[in-house]
């Protein structure tokens, strides 16, 4: 059950665009590895009466599959990107408006709902959306020798006992969103929280430079 | 969200423009945008950009029993999908005019024109064939989604590879990629469409119009051809009246446009095949522009785990360690379960027994599997709960007009006891359903 913590894990490359569509108000494509996933948010906008929300805005979270239409799988998905958007987002300073995320799946090569989580995160900061912190998704898989990998490929996946995916936040680096799946120890749960914690400040690190480097040549 | 409208003032100038051969981006009249083909990791994936639309197509593929009319053919199946991601009037899910208009161009152009051969696609006559399926996601809408659908759709087809299948008597064994290099399927020839608008009743006319001038446009004529100057699909829309000798010049036009698009896409095609030949790494990932300033790219990087073992248990050995003992469900009527004693009524109600009776009535729900672990269940617990519930009864008996015993096979004392709390039962759920 323990880990041996000696060999360090590893995240695959990782790359962003932003602003790559033309109509969206904030779009971004996130690669972590070979997975790839385009994201594209517009808001704040009209929104129809009977979804308005007095006091916040209403987010809605639309996750599209490569191949035939959208099932069950996207819409757990969905569910978790949209809690952890909305407790990031400060919903309150558009009530009776609309955000809409909408995110096109473009490789599945493995932890597919982080890059969702960090694809979805740099689309509303491209969009310019009031946050109180960023956040991003860490996935971590343990094999069948107990061993904790991060950022797992598809193969990796297949292979592993459990998968778990954190939503990290950028302030406290606390876990605001986790989905698990497989069998594991608290142990190896608390382990593998520890180590997305670690993961994560790596992630922030790159939103950093990819907003620096934007903004380098405005004065 | 309902399409932003267009001001009288922009259509006016749109229009003058034209009128004065002007274009807003400043191209002539018969000018494509600058077009880009990319592929994606696996086979089948493509993107095409046309200035500033942007739209992925998908080929995949799947073995199914084929049509009754047709047992020695495979099937095609055709989707534009026109995601919310596009442009903030497309709907998910909605079935829009657009949308309708241009799948069945796209099946028009693509199945009816007989591109595709058909029958090599059958496996076993009448039983098994392989049904092909293209997906078009349109990203960005800049205007001529027909024409970029349509590309994409022929160049994901012409990327495809479909799994090797061999057949011996009776049995058909289908190779992984892995096992046998997936083979392509036999495409006789391209059709690509070319959309030319027209303005002011017919008399100006622009070649691949972009998405304001599509808004200000009259009509629209698609005329979908190949290399070899075939048309295979022509469609008026908008109700525009044509003269012979404008249908015939916007076909000769369509093909020499057909010619040079035909041209990239081979092109794009043998790019690709040789950089998946050399080894290197293709898709989306290594396609992504990187001399921009709105990209950037990290390696591979490491995750210290020094201190993560010890952060770990130091999380678990402060946590609470998680109740042993956890309360048993109790079953004092077949078909109910009582697990724990609910809380207290917060709501001020006359009946203050209602929230166990609520809570028995939640249990009842898992009172079937409560039940099995209760089987084993001792009865003086029963007997107990059995007072309480008596005493609990009592207390409401006085309320209550007319009692009625829904159990009365069950044993002397609980039709007492399960009568009026099942009725109280029937009381709690139709007051839950009213305030529902």
């Amino acid at each position: 059950m323990e880990v041996c913590g000696s060999p360090a894990v590893t995240l695959r490359e990782f790359g962003c665009e932003q602003s790559l569509l033309s109509r969206p108000d904030g779009s971004a494509s996130f690669i972590q590895g070979d997975t790839s996933v385009l994201a594209a948010a517009y808001g704040p906008a009209e929104v129809k009466v009977s979804k308005e929300i007095y006091d916040r805005a209403t987010l809605d979270v639309l996750i599209q599959p490569k191949v035939g239409l959208p099932s069950v799988r996207e819409r757990a998905q969905e569910q978790c990107v949209r809690e952890t958007c909305e407790a990031s987002l400060l919903l309150s300073l558009h009530p009776r408006s609309s955000l809409t995320l909408i995110l096109q799946l473009i490789h599945d090569d493995g932890s597919i709902l982080s890059c969702f989580l960090n694809a979805a995160c740099m689309a509303l900061m491209d969009a310019g959306l009031p946050m109180s912190f960023l956040f991003c998704g860490v996935t971590c898989a343990i094999d069948v020798d107990g061993q904790i990998i991060t950022d797992p490929t598809a193969a990796q996946e297949k292979e592993s006992r459990a998968v778990m995916t954190f939503a990290i936040d950028s302030k406290e680096h606390k876990v605001m969103m986790s989905s698990t799946k497989g069998s594991f120890s608290v142990n190896e749960l608390q382990q593998c929280v520890a180590v997305s914690q670690k993961a994560s400040e790596k992630i922030f690190q790159f939103y950093r430079d990819s907003v620096k480097r934007r903004y380098s040549k405005i004065l | 969200m309902k399409e932003t409208l267009l001001s009288n003032c922009e259509r006016d100038f749109l229009l003058q423009a034209i009128a004065e051969k002007k274009r807003l981006d400043g191209r002539q009249t018969y000018d494509y945008r600058k077009m880009k083909i990319t592929f994606g990791t696996d086979y089948g994936c493509c993107f095409v950009d046309l200035g500033k639309t942007r739209v992925m197509a998908q080929v995949s593929c799947e073995l199914v029993a084929p049509k009754e009319s047709r047992p020695n053919e495979g099937i095609m199946f055709f989707n534009i999908e026109l995601s919310p991601m596009a442009s903030p009037t497309f709907e998910q899910g909605r079935q829009s005019e657009l949308s309708v208009k241009l799948n069945r161009q796209l099946e028009r152009c693509l199945r009816n024109s007989k591109c595709i051969d058909t029958e090599s696609l059958c496996v076993v006559s009448g039983e098994k064939v392989w049904k092909i399926r293209v997906d078009v996601h349109v990203l960005n809408h800049d205007g001529n989604l027909m024409d970029v659908a349509s590309i994409a759709a022929i160049t994901a087809l012409c990327h495809f590879r479909r799994p090797d299948v061999s057949i011996q008597g009776d049995e058909v064994t289908v190779y992984s990629p892995e096992e046998r290099d997936p083979i392509p399927l036999s495409i006789y020839h391209m059709p690509i469409s070319v959309s030319f608008s027209f303005f002011q009743q017919g008399t100006y006319l622009l070649v691949d119009p972009c998405e304001r001038e599509e808004r200000v446009m009259d009509g629209l004529l698609m005329i979908a051809m190949n290399k070899h100057r075939e048309i295979c699909s022509i469609q008026s829309s908008g109700g525009i009246m044509l003269l012979k000798e404008q249908v015939m010049r916007c076909s000769k036009i369509a093909s020499v446009k057909v010619s040079e698009i035909t041209e990239l896409l081979i092109k794009a095609l043998e790019n690709d095949k040789k950089a998946r030949k050399e080894g290197g790494r293709c898709g989306f990932a290594e396609s992504m522009p990187q001399e921009r300033i709105t990209a950037l790219k990290f390696e591979e990087t490491s995750v210290e785990m020094t201190d993560v073992a010890e952060r770990a248990s130091d999380v678990v050995q402060g946590a609470e360690a998680p109740p042993l003992m956890v309360p048993s469900p109790v079953v004092p009527v077949p078909g109910v379960g009582q697990v724990g004693l609910g809380l207290q009524n917060t709501w001020g109600l006359e009946e203050e027994d209602d929230d166990e009776e609520e809570e028995a009535e939640e249990c009842a729900n898992r009172g079937e599997e409560g039940e099995e672990k209760v089987t084993k269940m001792e009865v003086e617990r029963h007997k107990k709960d059995a007072s309480r519930e008596e005493d609990v009864v009592v207390l409401s008996d006085s309320e209550e007009e007319e009692v009625v015993v829904l159990h009365p096979e069950t044993s002397a004392k609980t039709p007492n006891t399960a009568g009026p709390r099942s009725h109280q039962n029937g009381a709690a759920t139709s007051k839950k359903r009213k305030k529902k």
